[in-house]
């Protein structure tokens, strides 16, 4: 009994089928193809599949896919422009901040919903904003690094 | 055999997921389901208690798309805060805040960022965890939950909704539609504390929600003090309010209202927390949430 979900991913208009019980995660990765959203835990402890939900920062595998009817969602595939590379993702390559890769994308979105509402944010405020996101990698320093390089190319300073 | 035929049955029923446009229609799905059924508001416990296989539900009825559900009200009498209200989208309401800072900074301490951003404080208080963040607040500040259900609306206290851990009060086909907190008296504050062996993204191991008016001379008029994890529910603390109703919140009362935090506490022994550590820190929490309340109030 599969339900039938029309949603906004990125700009685009999506159609996918998933079942009543399937996380957003799921329908994401499975249904529409999107991987960049990963699953770390699936109870909402990592991070690692947050994705923008109409506006709000949210872990996917605590939506429902039918939860996303009509709904706006981004996920770390709308970042860049075509080519050219959102600065928080050049930032993330040219500080190295990741390793492994996994907790990445979740980091993207989130340190992207902390700027949009902060743009110049204390580095206890990145701390803060980027607590629901767990990196076992990097120790999280190059990753705070980026962040604040990334807002002050931003805000164009 | 039948008990075979019974879990066949269960493995090919699937889940049914239901978004009712109005409250009627969601009072109608809930009061005529059979089998397990659950109200989704932010979901950030219900599903990950159906991922951990503790509820196998038959029926979800997501409350979100109930328009009146999904708005934060200012009337005479107050706030009236939907249930399916994000506690993100608590924060971003300046009157609230101004008026309540207690009660949002209580619900602002549940979880991450992306938790924030799902999480109710409608759904903290139906879960009835004894360590839920936003209960002492809202019982601190004498919250009242408006209940639908097939016999019409009632509202009640929401100290009256947790029975036991897990368990709440609701009857078959109802559920919390707003959370009510009162119009503001001047010279009052709020304040929640708790705490936790980290900085942030913890279980409370004690917990304490103060809220209080004082006259024109410092004196405390009213006072609810609430506490969180050390009994089965969240427990309304009227003697340790009573200790500091009529006093500066001098010395001595803080004294006796630390005394009586102590004295309500009924805590268990768990990995997070002893018994008589419980015991202690909430008398400690309790005095620091109600000098911090005090000053909110305008008090010196």
């Amino acid at each position: 009994m599969a339900v039938l979900v029309s949603t906004t991913v990125n700009g685009d208009t999506i159609e996918f089928a998933c079942e009543p019980d399937e996380t957003l995660l799921d329908a994401l990765r499975n249904r529409m193809g999107l991987t960049g959203a990963k699953e770390g835990c699936g109870t909402g402890d990592c991070g690692a599949c947050s994705i923008m939900l109409d506006g709000r920062l949210v872990c996917s595998c605590l939506v429902l896919g039918p939860e996303a009817q009509g709904r706006e969602i981004e996920t770390v595939e709308g970042m860049a422009d075509g080519p050219v590379l959102h600065p928080l993702q050049r930032q993330f390559l040219d500080h190295g901040a990741l390793q492994c890769g996994i907790c990445t994308p979740g980091f993207l979105i989130a340190a992207k919903a902390l700027l949009d509402k902060t743009p110049d944010p204390s580095e206890e405020e990145i701390r803060f904003g980027l607590a629901g996101n767990l990196c076992r990698c990097t120790g999280y320093d190059k990753i705070v690094r980026a962040v604040q390089d990334a807002a002050k190319e931003m805000r164009g300073a | 055999m039948a008990q075979n035929a019974a879990t066949i049955f269960k493995q090919v029923t699937p889940m049914q997921y239901e978004a009712p446009e109005t409250t009627k229609a969601a009072v109608a799905l809930l009061a005529k389901a059979k089998g397990s059924t659950h109200v989704l508001a932010g979901g950030s416990d219900l599903l990950v208690r159906m991922k951990g296989g503790f509820i196998e539900p038959d029926l979800i009825v997501d409350i979100k798309r109930i328009k009146a559900m999904r708005e934060v009200k200012k009337t005479a009498a107050g706030f009236s805060i939907g249930a399916a209200v994000p506690c993100a989208a608590l924060s971003e309401n300046k009157a609230l805040v101004k008026a309540w800072p207690g009660v949002v900074e209580a619900a602002n301490l549940i979880g991450s960022k992306q938790i924030q951003g799902r999480c109710t404080i409608a759904g903290n208080l139906c879960n009835a965890g004894p360590a839920a963040d936003s209960v002492p607040a809202m019982v601190a500040a004498g919250a009242k939950a408006v209940i639908q259900g097939p016999k019409g609306k009632r509202t009640v206290a929401v100290e009256a909704i947790g029975i036991a851990p897990g368990k709440n009060s609701l009857k078959k086909g109802e559920l919390v539609e707003a959370i009510l907190l009162p119009a503001r008296k001047p010279k009052s504050g709020d304040a929640y504390l708790r705490f936790i062996p980290r900085t942030e993204m913890d279980i409370a191991v004690v917990s304490c929600g103060v809220n209080l008016t004082i006259d024109g001379k410092g004196v405390v008029t009213s006072a609810r003090v609430a506490l969180g994890a050390v009994a089965p529910t969240v427990l309304l603390a009227d003697a340790a309010a009573r200790a500091i109703i009529g006093s500066k919140l001098d010395d001595a009362a803080l004294d006796k209202l630390g005394a009586a935090a102590s004295a309500a506490c009924r805590p268990i022994d768990d990995k997070r927390g002893t018994i008589e550590f419980r015991t202690k820190v909430a008398a400690v929490l309790a005095k620091r949430a109600a000098k911090i309340a005090y000053r909110r109030a305008g008090g010196k």
